[in-house]
């Protein structure tokens, strides 16, 4: 169906331009200042100490990542390393052929894995966000109202019965029990609702008139409005799937199944070699840089998105 | 909204189709997970056998006899929740306060940076800490404060029940600023500057006025969110100690959260239907802390 949208386009164009003012309001004040003034300086010293505490780790897990066997055994220890080697990237890679399963494949696995949670995750939360925010039906309230509860669940809390679930599925054994359990995700759910109720009622109505069904406003309508909220679906989902653990320790005994960071912790946890600490520090980086370049690209989605999170 | 789709052969409402996918994985992974532990928790289960019902058993043996969890499990989490659920929000609300007030290239730089740590692998950061907290010279704190003259000899970090505990607050902190941190962040900077203006000509006079008239009271869906968000992240954390320490159990059940207890029950011994009254112990008591922050923050007039 192309439609002829143009009254349709003409809101979103006013949508968007909306949005856009609403940004620049803010500039000029005494929250979020435009420019650079002295008074300002008080602020800097307050963040420094807490920049300090939180990049010292984060510091020392690169350069512990880098440094050569000699010097992780060196006294006294140094921060930096005066030599930087691959060698425990490449003992990382190498160990992994000891268990008869390749390091790429654990890779592999984390890639399909975490991929197929974000795409699935992404479609169903913004399915059901859709039908929370524009569509009819009953039960509706209800629902979203459950859905907000469940956000405060740990879940951590339910491994138990979610374990039972799990293997009476028989979904153990699987690659898709490192997606199932992840794909149910409350408050990416809630973010994406809010957001698209940012979107003007007068949208719908009008692409109602242009004679496009609730499918096609989804997808050509809302869809392209939302992208900050996707986008932050999106980077939550990967969080979760990418640093996920569980999955393989409890419903994957098949060695070649299991995931990235699974295999990271068996080689680093409970061994107290020092060769271990560097192999380690490598695996936390590798686990660390996917997060954290993509919550870079990102970040102005997220903070989009969570200027309407507030729970009333 | 008067225009709703409807098609006119059916009757079959097709919004349901939209949220059919989300509901059903929510079912199966939210809702029925609740059900079976409120079950569980009422009966015996090896994961092996049909459970069998076994009534209050679990509650009264978890209250009663279960010297580990009401000594070290349920006080321990209990004191962690309130140093890192108040402590690492306070700290998140008052960072994103202070970025607020700065501009915008370095607010983000600056907000990236305090935000990362939240994105580290907590089981694998472990390992770190364990280096870093090493109890021989070596270690990078003993190394530093030997050097600075603060202690005299190596202190034994991992070994000693309260620095444990000590270490599990340090990291449980440093990993706080989480989403709630960029929600609240958000939330600060979209306030509507006319407000603070009209309030300055009311007479308001100093910043801390202005945080607790304005600021807050103008934020408080985006303050809740985050404390929600805080809440979920104490909670869900475990086995810090047990790595630590380089035992399981800990020394002396240091740092023995509950989710420890649970999963030392549930996975160790496979005593399931114990695991799951410990779970629902442990939701009942994040529900607990999730209405207090309800009631601090909800905008709803007489909220529950």
């Amino acid at each position: 169906m192309k439609p002829t949208l143009t009254k349709t386009e003409k809101l979103i164009r006013k949508y968007k331009r909306m949005r856009k003012n609403k940004k620049a309001k803010f500039l000029g004040t005494m929250i979020n200042p435009s420019r650079f003034h002295k008074s300002q300086i008080r602020f800097y010293l307050i963040l420094l100490p807490m920049l300090l505490v939180t990049v010292l780790p984060l510091i020392f897990i690169v350069s512990h990542a880098f440094k050569p066997l000699d010097e992780l055994y060196a006294y006294p220890p140094r921060i930096f390393a005066s030599r930087l080697t691959f060698d425990n990237f490449r003992n990382l890679f190498l160990a992994a052929t000891q268990t008869g399963v390749p390091f790429s494949r654990y890779l592999f696995n984390s890639i399909i894995v975490s991929t197929i949670v974000i795409t699935l995750t992404i479609l169903f939360g913004t399915l059901a966000a859709y039908s929370f925010s524009f569509l009819k039906y009953k039960g509706k309230k209800t629902l979203f109202a459950i859905n907000q509860i469940a956000i405060m669940i740990v879940p951590v809390a339910v491994s138990v019965p979610r374990f039972i679930v799990m293997s009476s599925l028989g979904l153990t054994n699987n690659i898709l029990a490192h997606v199932i359990p992840l794909i149910a995700m409350p408050v990416g759910v809630f973010l994406v609702k809010q957001f698209m109720d940012q979107v003007p009622r007068e949208l719908y109505e009008a692409s109602v008139i242009d004679g496009a069904n609730k499918w096609q406003i989804y997808r050509q309508v809302v869809m392209p409005l939302v992208k900050p909220a996707i986008a932050t679906i999106m980077i939550l989902s990967f969080q979760a799937a990418w640093n996920n653990t569980e999955t393989s320790d409890l419903f994957v005994n098949n060695e070649a199944l299991k995931t990235l960071p699974y295999y990271f912790s068996t080689l680093t946890f409970g061994v107290s070699s020092i060769a271990a600490q560097g192999m380690s520090a490598a695996a936390n980086l590798m686990m660390f840089l996917p997060n954290i370049v993509l919550f870079i690209i990102l970040q102005n989605s997220v903070m989009n998105t969570m200027a309407y999170s507030g729970i009333k | 909204m008067k225009t709703t789709l409807r098609s006119p052969v059916k009757k079959f409402n097709t919004s349901y189709w939209f949220v059919l996918p989300y509901a059903t994985v929510f079912f199966l992974f939210v809702v029925v997970l609740i059900v079976i532990s409120i079950s569980l928790s009422l009966s015996y289960y090896d994961n092996i056998n049909f459970p069998t019902w076994v009534g209050l058993k679990n509650y009264v043996i978890l209250f009663t006899q279960d010297t580990d969890f009401m000594q070290y499990a349920l006080p321990t989490t209990i004191k962690y929740a309130l140093i890192i659920g108040p402590g690492g929000y306070g700290i998140s609300f008052f960072m994103a306060w202070v970025l607020a007030q700065i501009t915008h290239k370095a607010r983000t730089v600056i907000a990236i940076v305090l935000y990362s740590p939240s994105l580290t692998n907590g089981i694998l950061m472990s390992v770190i800490w364990k280096v870093v907290f090493s109890g021989d010279a070596r270690g990078y704190l003993n190394y530093y404060l030997l050097n600075l003259g603060l202690i005299n000899e190596p202190v034994q970090w991992l070994q000693n029940t309260s620095f444990i505990f000590g270490i599990m607050i340090f990291v449980g902190i440093w990993s706080s600023m989480s989403v709630g941190f960029l929600a609240m962040l958000s939330g600060i900077l979209n306030i509507n500057k006319e407000l603070y203006e009209a309030a300055y000509v009311d007479g308001m006079k100093s910043r801390w006025q202005e945080i607790f008239y304005i600021t807050i009271p103008s934020m408080k869906p985006q303050m809740l969110f985050g404390a929600v968000m805080a809440i979920v992240g104490t909670f869900n954390a475990s086995g810090l100690a047990a790595t630590l320490s380089g035992s399981y159990p800990p020394p002396q059940l240091a740092g023995w959260l509950v989710v420890d207890h649970m999963y030392d029950y549930g996975f160790g011994r496979f005593e399931m239907g114990y695991a799951s009254a410990i779970s629902v112990v442990l939701l009942l008591i994040v529900l607990l802390f999730n209405r207090i922050a309800t009631r601090l923050f909800s905008e709803r007039e007489g909220a529950k």
